[in-house]
């Protein structure tokens, strides 16, 4: 539980639809598709899948050089959609120079195309006389959330957590704890990745990317569908501006929604495929922290990403906890799947769902699987009130993370 | 090369590493003021130098006396001569 109330008071999101948070709820309200054919895939040896949801619509430029020279497209990404969350929020740059506001912002690793940049050079004749000063910061761990910080000027705390598909999760969820024991007044939270062959390539060997729809890139990913066949790699970043509601409150911040409860937990039990049961400790543990009980909540937005072991893992979780009563959708059919920035850019998909009282479906979500058909699926775009939700993410190294997110006022 | 072709493939390597218009790029540009590079960007400004004309100056003394563009010029210039005569 956290012990002050912490509030989302501005949101950003650099997506496959382009940058806006009316831009991404347009695309997904309308059934669209952010995947697209990647004819490059296609000249790398042993490479299956051809798709990927790539970001469009952005302008790296509107960044000064002297930022942008440190970044790669996730920091940029990243910077621009905290500009966007920080501009809703009303907040001044002398509130990032404060020492109230810090960063919590991650990536799955940092930056794949620089690294491959460098070592493609360093190879022809393992030398260090071509490398650029400013290569280490495209590369190191903390990239966006120091990239951030500097673009803006923050001069509170930095936090950059990495575990891949629970990344932003794990970022939104330390930001909110830290908020709530009152080290930080506000947090620019979430994350971001950039799309790079290797991390489609990790899913391909794995036989869990998807390779049945290269014709046909917008009838993929299919979560939940009989005839899904793997995840699909996207990009792009997702920010929160969390705050306390004390500081919201006294800044007269217009209050988008609250985050009531946060959980994460570790399945050493396969460092690559999900078990059930953990992922049901993991959204008890919220629902408790959140102190709501799961008749309370009136929509889940699943990690699913596709994959047949993900799927099924998580729809038995959701039932054992939630029946099959309680709405169940996953935004990974319009968008592909973000990696480190899945989390928030999902997240700020269910804070606008619980502000319109709205549900997003699945896309592509045409025969339900039969062992994903113990869960009630959103059908249609139904209106409705929504004033609790539980947002999920799962990742590759067993760790499961999961936000309840509330309507406000309620 | 002529001198006046050095000076153009100086300006045109910089102006393309640092975002810097070529019509503002004068012998009496400062680097520093002018040009706004830090000394991270003169790191890479060296790295440019050398890969625009093959020749290495990471440790020459020169290079630290550098202030302006036309320091650079004359620098290359003069860098170059020796290359040619050596």
């Amino acid at each position: 539980m956290l012990l002050r109330r912490v509030v989302i008071t501005g949101m950003g999101v650099v997506s496959p639809f382009g940058r806006g948070i009316e831009t991404l709820m347009g695309g997904l309200l309308t059934g669209k598709s952010g995947v697209v054919l990647v004819p490059e895939l296609a000249e790398i040896v042993g490479m299956r899948t051809r798709v990927a949801a790539l970001v469009t619509g952005v302008d790296p430029k509107e960044i000064p050089r002297k930022f942008r020279r440190s970044m790669s497209n996730m920091s940029v990404f990243a910077t621009l959609a905290c500009q966007d969350a920080a501009a809703m929020a009303g907040v001044s740059e002398a509130e990032f120079g404060s020492g109230r506001l810090g960063v919590s912002i991650g990536s799955t690793i940092g930056s794949p195309q620089t690294m491959q940049e460098f070592f493609r050079d360093f190879s022809i004749d393992n030398s260090l006389e071509r490398m650029k000063s400013t290569l280490f910061f495209h590369i190191m761990n903390h990239s966006c959330a120091s990239n951030v910080a500097q673009a803006l000027g923050v001069t509170g705390r930095i936090l950059a957590p990495a575990a891949a598909c629970s990344t932003s999760c794990h970022a939104v969820g330390y930001a909110a704890e830290m908020i709530g024991i009152g080290k930080q007044e506000l947090m620019l939270c979430g994350g971001a990745d950039e799309f790079h062959p290797l991390t489609s390539g990790t899913f391909d060997i794995m036989n869990a990317a998807s390779t049945a729809f290269n014709d046909s890139p917008g009838r993929t990913p299919r979560p939940f569908d009989r005839d899904r066949d793997g995840i699909v790699c996207g990009e792009g970043s997702g920010i929160l501006l969390l705050e306390s509601l004390e500081s919201a409150e006294r800044r007269g911040a217009a209050i988008l929604a609250e985050i009531t409860g946060f959980a994460t937990n570790s399945d050493p039990g396969s460092i690559a495929n999900p078990n059930a049961s953990c992922i049901a400790d993991c959204m008890r543990q919220a629902l408790d922290d959140a102190q709501v009980r799961p008749g309370e909540v009136d929509y889940v937005n699943a990690h699913a990403t596709a994959t047949e072991q993900g799927d099924i893992a998580e729809c038995e979780a959701i039932s054992r906890i939630f029946g099959n009563s309680t709405p169940v959708s996953s935004l990974k059919g319009h968008l592909g799947h973000a990696m480190a920035a899945s989390g928030t850019l999902e997240m700020a998909a269910c804070i606008e769902m619980l502000r319109q009282g709205v549900l997003i479906p699945t896309l592509n979500l045409e025969n339900i699987d039969p062992r994903c058909a113990n869960v009630q699926h959103v059908q249609g775009v139904p209106r409705r009130p929504v004033a609790t939700v539980i947002k999920n993410n799962f990742a590759l190294g067993g760790v499961n993370s999961s936000i309840i997110l509330r309507r406000y006022p309620q | 090369m002529t001198d006046q072709e050095i000076i153009k493939q100086i300006n045109s390597s910089l102006a393309e590493e640092f975002e810097f218009a070529l019509g503002d790029m004068t012998p009496e540009t400062t680097l520093f003021e002018d040009m706004g590079l830090d000394s991270l960007d003169v790191v890479d400004l060296v790295i440019v130098l050398e890969t625009a004309f093959g020749m290495k100056i990471r440790e020459e003394e020169a290079i630290r006396q550098i202030r302006t563009l036309g320091d650079i010029h004359s620098f290359v210039i003069n860098k170059k001569r020796q290359m040619e005569s050596a």
